[in-house]
């Protein structure tokens, strides 16, 4: 069983038309389908990869599990404990639980505190640590992260470099132990040279540390370097998860395979094959019946691609696709 | 050659010191030629933009040996002529951050419309007609000259700006970051539009690609160059570049960059950061993060100096290269280079 189990979960978002457009345009409200019936299970301490163009709901996802946002309907499951019916003070010990890196070290980062304010804020907003405590806290956190506590407590964030800052969201998202972190983008703001470090750190404590970690990126090179399972979503549905090995070596959904074959490769001597995909990412506002994906679809489409929505089926052991060719 | 540049610096005067973000970049792009341009944020690629477009600000102080265009000095030339001859006729420029550069309060039809009129003596009848030449060149459909920005999407404003950049037919598009923020799908296909525009146009045109993404550098350029700190590194064809490098920057890039291919490479980062731009470093700009550096390379000036034809490289260590290729891969090699600093 894994640590985290999501079943079926939706969030659609409804919009309204203006009284204007409602009586003289007669428009209905429409709805964003971002999440849309998306079932999986993270398994505790592996690092699971989310891929997806904008707009597919990848960041939806995790503020749903992170409880930023409530699910219109479904189930998200944490160590077999159901989350929709928690009182105030689970919910708080979920939270010091589940924490999350933000994409950019830039923004993410409040400019008025110091190094030291920034680590310490979660301990001293969930816990009730003494002063001393969170100290020791904040001093051994700031040392697993690579950075050196008496060199850095009393820098401010325009002080640091990006990727001492990306440090210091590091330390702050995991001063608590959590057992789950969501990393979101976590270096696609960072320059290529360290962005390796980065993704070293994040790899390393999450095995010292037996941490669960979901990592959310559009950049398929940098999930195939730090992720053992992948899964790929597409205007708020899963179109395939499996191990990242075997997707990239074979990807059977043909949006998967159009996704990856897109990748840019570090070698002038490689030759693109022709893409065959169609159209553009449509919006997830009131999607036809149906697969997502068939009007973009190379296969052709089959009757059923246009009427039915193909479920998630396992083809192998662990892969699972949701494809009516499968 | 096009566009001929050699020794070329710019220095910004502010009140805590000289910036000097370009510091002796030389490099030289032939007719129908892609040349990539790639650093890191900070290395001075959008100074250097800057200084051929004749947009820096009014503290930047531009020299150079030579910065010619066709053989006509572009530093002797007068803002008059520049804007005249020069500007959109012959080099034009694709922004960073497209998807911020059209107004949103004309339709983008209008917008390339005016750009036109502003750059040749062309007729409004006839230039609108040229933009839905040019549209369609790029892949939108006619009927969306008359779209407002907000209605596209962000590949759309791309190729919309594309198609501006191509509207005078100028010889040298300068691309700034064209597909950073895109999704790959979409840039995938803004890629191969250009390549296939390249293919179809009669007048040949070169690019000037700036981007960090070394991956679509690699796939799309005929020669790239490294820069780093305001200074070139290396430049040479694109597959010496990545199968022979010669500078241990170019060394540590590839070291860093991830690769869909291979998934099982250990990526290794460089440790430091960029120093600072401000005041005189004598040696080489690398030297403080360059696991191969020994004491002269803080000062002894390394020269943009030829290894092999056509390829060039910025470090005195070059003759060294066989044994830095074969421990560059190791990451103890890097994390050594940590411990000195």
């Amino acid at each position: 069983m894994g640590i985290l189990e999501i079943e079926k979960l939706r969030k659609h978002f409804y919009l309204n038309p203006g009284l204007l457009a409602r009586v003289v345009g007669k428009k209905k409200p429409s709805v964003i389908k971002a999440v849309d019936g998306v079932s999986f299970s993270v398994e505790a301490g592996e690092i699971l990869g989310i891929a997806g163009e904008s707009g597919c709901g990848k960041s939806t996802t995790c503020s749903l599990i992170t409880k930023l946002l409530e699910p219109t309907s479904g189930v998200i499951r944490y160590k077999g404990q159901d989350l929709s019916g928690v009182g105030k003070k689970e919910l708080k010990a979920y939270r010091r639980q589940v924490q999350i890196i933000f994409q950019d070290p830039y923004e993410s980062l409040n400019p008025r505190f110091t190094t030291f304010d920034l680590v310490a804020e979660p301990l001293r907003a969930t816990g009730n640590e003494g002063k001393g405590e969170i100290r020791k806290k904040v001093f051994s956190t700031l040392e697993l992260v690579g950075l050196k506590p008496d060199e850095y407590q009393n820098r401010y964030p325009h002080q640091m470099s990006g990727g001492e800052r990306q440090r210091v969201g590091i330390a702050s998202a995991l001063v608590l132990d959590p057992e789950l972190v969501i990393a979101d983008e976590p270096v696609s703001m960072l320059d290529v040279s360290i962005r390796a470090g980065i993704l070293d750190l994040i790899r390393d404590l999450s095995q010292r540390l037996q941490f669960t970690c979901i990592f959310v990126s559009h950049d398929l090179s940098i999930l195939s370097n730090i992720c053992e399972r992948l899964m790929i979503m597409y205007l708020g549905k899963v179109m395939e998860l499996g191990t990242i090995r075997e997707i990239i070596a074979e990807p059977l959904h043909p949006y998967a395979q159009a996704l990856i074959s897109a990748v840019p490769i570090p070698d002038p001597s490689y030759k693109r094959p022709r893409p065959r995909i169609k159209g553009e990412v449509s919006q997830p506002i009131d999607p036809p019946p149906g697969c997502r994906f068939h009007t973009r679809c190379p296969q052709g489409t089959m009757e059923a691609c246009e009427l039915e929505d193909p479920p998630l089926k396992e083809v192998k052991p662990g892969h699972f696709v949701s494809c009516h060719l499968y | 050659m096009l566009l001929d540049i050699h020794n070329l610096k710019t220095h910004y005067q502010t009140e805590s010191g000289t910036v000097k973000a370009v510091d002796g970049v030389s490099f030289s792009i032939a007719e129908d030629e892609v040349f990539g341009l790639a650093g890191e944020s900070g290395c001075g690629k959008s100074t250097l933009i800057r200084t051929i477009m004749r947009l820096v600000p009014g503290n930047a102080r531009v020299s150079a040996e030579r910065l010619a265009f066709r053989g006509q000095d572009l530093l002797a030339m007068s803002d008059h002529d520049y804007r005249e001859k020069i500007l959109w006729q012959e080099i034009s420029l694709v922004p960073q951050s497209a998807m911020n550069s059209l107004n949103p309060v004309h339709r983008v039809g209008d917008q390339v419309v005016e750009a036109i009129l502003a750059h040749s003596d062309m007729g409004r009848r006839e230039a609108a007609a040229r933009v839905v030449s040019l549209f369609e060149g790029v892949g939108l459909q006619a009927g969306l000259t008359h779209s407002y920005p907000h209605e596209f999407s962000g590949g759309m404003r791309q190729r919309a700006m594309i198609a501006m950049s191509l509207a005078l037919d100028p010889s040298l598009i300068i691309m700034d970051e064209p597909t950073t923020g895109l999704d790959v799908l979409v840039q995938e296909r803004i890629l191969r539009k250009l390549a296939e525009i390249r293919r179809q146009v009669k007048k040949p045109k070169s690019i000037l690609l700036i981007t960090h993404d070394i991956s679509v550098i690699a796939e799309m350029s005929d020669r790239i160059g490294i820069m780093y700190a305001g200074r070139m590194m290396e430049a040479a064809r694109s597959l010496e570049l990545f199968n022979e490098p010669f500078h241990p920057y170019t060394l540590g890039l590839k070291n860093a960059f991830p690769s869909i291919k291979a998934p099982d490479r250990q990526l290794i980062s460089i440790p430091g950061s960029p120093p600072n731009l401000i005041g005189d470093i004598p040696g080489c700009v690398f030297a403080e993060r360059c696991p191969f550096a020994i004491a002269d390379c803080n000062h002894v000036f390394p020269d943009f100096k030829e290894v092999s034809p056509g390829h060039f490289a910025a470090c005195i260590r070059t003759d060294h290269i066989d044994e830095f290729r074969q421990r560059a891969g190791d990451k103890s090699t890097w994390e050594s280079s940590k411990s000195k600093s």
